[in-house]
């Protein structure tokens, strides 16, 4: 297939400008009537990835529910930096409870909500990838297999950040954290382990899965709007970088995010039923020392650098590109 | 209607007429028969539009009803032991947020060794958690209390547990005399939440909070319990009112008037201790007894009213707090603090061990004549332990005890195991 670049000198990116688009395709956020799910004035830290994509993620459930909603939180960054009573950054009726029942407590809300007939009124739970595919696991599987009209959105930073960066279930190989030093013979995150959460979900047939990245959050809003357009257990996982954690310029989350993405090492994909049904093509693959090299979480693999580690990693992004035919000249690979 | 009922069915059938609006339950002995009940009540259409999700876990069950109760609906569940434990985060999230969800509690001993009969350890365990917690003596008072508790829960905006002996009283087939709906309705009015999850008014529930407003936050939990101190025996007297039965307040007395020694217990064994009394007193025995009804919020000032002429108490209670005694006897020793009673701890019934009339007779009598060394353990295998110790002494790999234990109790009872 032949095509044309074109760059939009506005952004400096693929993403098209508001104005060049149709009233009803524009942002939720471009809306001179858009709610604020989460107030300015919240304690994290400057370029929070997670922070944004939660208000954009909320944002695109209240304008789908008309305001109808409820939120459950599971403990983490997202909990504490704006929560802190009475200081709530909340617009939106929200429950904390524990760290690793935010699925379940959603469940509850929801069938209070069938208890009630007021089925008009929605759940959303949320939680970081600690929460999510780690100590929430359980409760998380339960929701998916009884299929509860909860969506749930798992902010994944790579690792346990509120109680200061350490490593989770879901941070990726050979990446610095506070419990996988940069130590040893293979120094980081081991290779070769951890959890695909998005695929797990698939496997319990759920209506909706989705995985999204704050490196575009048209796409983001649009997933979360036609996850809000199906009834039963959704679930959405948002990439959101981690100044902090990932040890990166606050100024450069979204470039970061953008890299995860181009590179292949996150994807962007959809699947219904527990099948791929859409997915994000990406138009000129980077090699995944561009992303590596901007964090010094991975400083480490660099210095020297670590050949086998870097080939690896970028196995890793190319097993991805493969897997779900990330690029317009390669088919999807058999699964 | 009186029935000849076993328990646990009693209990689904009093929980199914308060109209609950979500249930979310997990199997655990002697608890299953309850929620079973339940499901196929809710499944029969039976209670309204009530939910009951068969969930993971007993941590997801009690979640579940956190959601469920902060979106205004009435709660229920029911565990034990394992169980309770297993969901303990949660046990203490619900107090802290103040949802009146009501929980059955089949109790039960805790592991290890792993151990399905009753015992008290299990809601012990729970005992600072901010619910309140009931004792029944009976099936008829399990009824009367799950009754009491949706009320008495909501009325305060704080958990309930209607703590019923496992087995003992679940698996027991008694007569009960079960309320009509049209009683239950008229003394349970309908759940109005304090707190809800509402889009047209929205609130955070659960909010960070620190150490500026944290112990305020506590005290306010501690004076819910102080306000059920006075709700308790109010709400025992209404539902007398309607159901024309005395049932459930804090405590309750038998011949305590000039007794002069007191036996203090939770829960079923108080059937057992009345009749000690009654033959101690037939002996000429200055006996009385009480049972303690409510255990959170602990009775204290009625407790010293009711025991401040008494020379002796003696608790008899079905836990253990290793490495120190009794756990309500420490209790009722502070409540008669600067009283001159002695207040004695008897270790008992743990992990189902029966308590038989005779050894609550001789225990009062050992008590009153030579005194008892505290805390004492009743009806204690010494032979069993003296040798388990030995072994021990003698073999650094000496193995498992629990396993030893049983060789040894099996040879000494002549029993091959
Ligand atoms: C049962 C329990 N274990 C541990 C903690 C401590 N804890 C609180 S937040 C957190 C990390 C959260 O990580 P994640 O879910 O990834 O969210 P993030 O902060 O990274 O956004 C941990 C370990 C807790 N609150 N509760
Ligand atoms: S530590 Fe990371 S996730 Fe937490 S507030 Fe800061 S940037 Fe956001
Ligand atoms: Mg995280």
């Amino acid at each position: 297939m032949s095509y044309q670049r074109v760059k939009f000198y506005q952004t400096g990116t693929f993403t098209v400008g508001n104005r060049l688009l149709d009233e009803g395709d524009r942002t939720v956020q471009a809306r001179t009537d858009r709610s604020n799910s989460l107030n300015s004035g919240h304690r994290a830290c400057q370029g929070c990835g997670e922070a944004l994509g939660a208000r954009y993620a909320l944002d695109a459930v209240m304008r789908a529910t008309q305001n109808k909603m409820v939120a459950v939180n599971a403990t983490g960054c997202l909990e504490v930096f704006s929560s802190p009573y009475p200081e709530s950054a909340w617009q939106i009726p929200w429950l904390h409870s524990v760290f690793g029942n935010a699925p379940a407590v959603a469940s509850g809300v929801a069938a209070a909500l069938r208890a009630k007939g007021k089925t008009d009124i929605r759940v959303v739970a949320q939680g970081g990838d600690g929460a999510t595919v780690d100590i929430g696991f359980g409760c998380l599987s339960g929701m998916f297999e009884r299929n509860d009209d909860v969506l749930y959105l798992c902010y994944d930073n790579e690792a346990y950040m509120n109680t200061g960066v350490q490593r989770s279930g879901a941070t990726p190989a050979r990446a610095w954290t506070n419990t996988t030093q940069a130590v040893g013979t293979e120094p980081g995150n081991p290779m070769g382990i951890g959890k695909n959460l998005p695929r797990i979900a698939m496997a319990h047939g759920i209506p909706f899965v989705a995985t999204a990245s704050v490196a575009d959050l048209h796409d983001l809003e649009t997933k979360v709007t036609k996850a809000m357009s199906i009834r039963g257990a959704r679930y959405i996982h948002i990439h959101v970088p981690c100044p902090l954690g990932w040890k990166s310029d606050p100024a450069q989350t979204i470039k970061v995010a953008r890299l995860a993405v181009e590179s292949g090492l996150f994807p962007l994909f959809e699947a219904e039923g527990g099948v791929v049904s859409d997915r994000t093509p990406i138009r000129k693959q980077v090699p995944v020392e561009q992303y590596l090299a901007l964090q010094g979480r991975f400083k480490h693999l660099f210095n020297p650098r670590d050949e086998e580690a870097l080939a690896a990693i970028q196995a890793i992004a190319d097993r991805n590109i493969h897997l779900y035919a990330l690029l317009p000249t390669k088919p999807a690979m058999e699964t | 209607m009186k029935q000849q009922i076993e328990g646990s069915q009693a209990v689904a059938q009093a929980v199914a007429l308060c109209r609950p609006e979500v249930m979310a339950c997990y199997p655990i002995s002697p608890q299953t028969h309850i929620v079973e009940t339940l499901s196929r009540k809710v499944k029969a259409g039976e209670i309204g539009n009530c939910q009951f999700l068969n969930v993971e876990s007993e941590f997801g069950a009690l979640s579940v009803l956190i959601g469920a109760s902060a979106m205004g609906a009435r709660s229920y569940t029911a565990t034990t032991s394992q169980g309770l434990l297993f969901m303990a985060e949660a046990v203490y999230n619900a107090a802290g947020l103040g949802l009146p969800i009501v929980m059955t509690i089949a109790n039960r001993a805790i592991g290890a060794p792993i151990n399905i009969w009753n015992d008290h350890s299990d809601s012990m365990a729970m005992r600072d958690a901010g619910w309140l917690q009931l004792f029944a003596e009976d099936n008829q008072e399990a009824v009367d209390l799950h009754i009491q508790a949706f009320r008495l829960a909501e009325e305060l905006s704080c958990p309930v547990m209607v703590c019923m002996d496992g087995y003992i009283l679940t698996h027991a087939f008694e007569e009960v005399d079960l309320p009509t709906q049209e009683q239950v309705d008229d003394f349970l009015p309908p759940f109005e939440p304090v707190q809800v999850l509402d889009p047209q008014d929205p609130v955070s529930i659960g909010a960070m909070v620190g150490p500026e407003a944290f112990t305020e936050v506590r005290y306010l939990a501690h004076h819910k319990h102080l306000q059920a101190l006075e709700a308790i025996p109010r709400i025992s007297q209404a539902f007398q009112d309607i159901f024309q039965r005395s049932s459930g307040g804090l405590l309750k007395q038998y011949h305590t008037d000039e007794a002069e020694t007191l036996l203090l217990a939770l829960g079923s064994v108080n059937g057992t201790i009345k009749d000690a009394v009654d033959d101690l007193r037939t002996e000429g025995w200055p006996v009385g007894a009480i049972q303690l009804c409510s255990y959170r919020p602990f009775p204290s000032h009625a407790l010293r009213h009711v025991a401040h002429n008494a020379k002796r108490v003696i608790v008899i209670e079905k836990d253990l707090a290793v490495g120190n005694g009794g756990i309500v006897s420490g209790e009722v020793k502070l409540a008669l603090q600067g009283l001159p009673t002695i207040v004695d701890t008897v270790i008992a019934g743990l992990g189902g061990r029966a308590i038989s009339k005779a050894a609550v007779i001789d225990i009062v009598k050992a008590a009153c004549l030579e005194g008892l060394e505290e805390p004492h353990f009743l009806d204690l295998n010494w032979e069993a332990i003296n040798r388990e110790l030995t072994k021990q002494a003698e073999q650094r790999r000496s193995g498992p005890t629990p396993e030893n234990l049983l060789r040894e109790i099996g040879l000494s009872s002549g029993k091959a195991l």
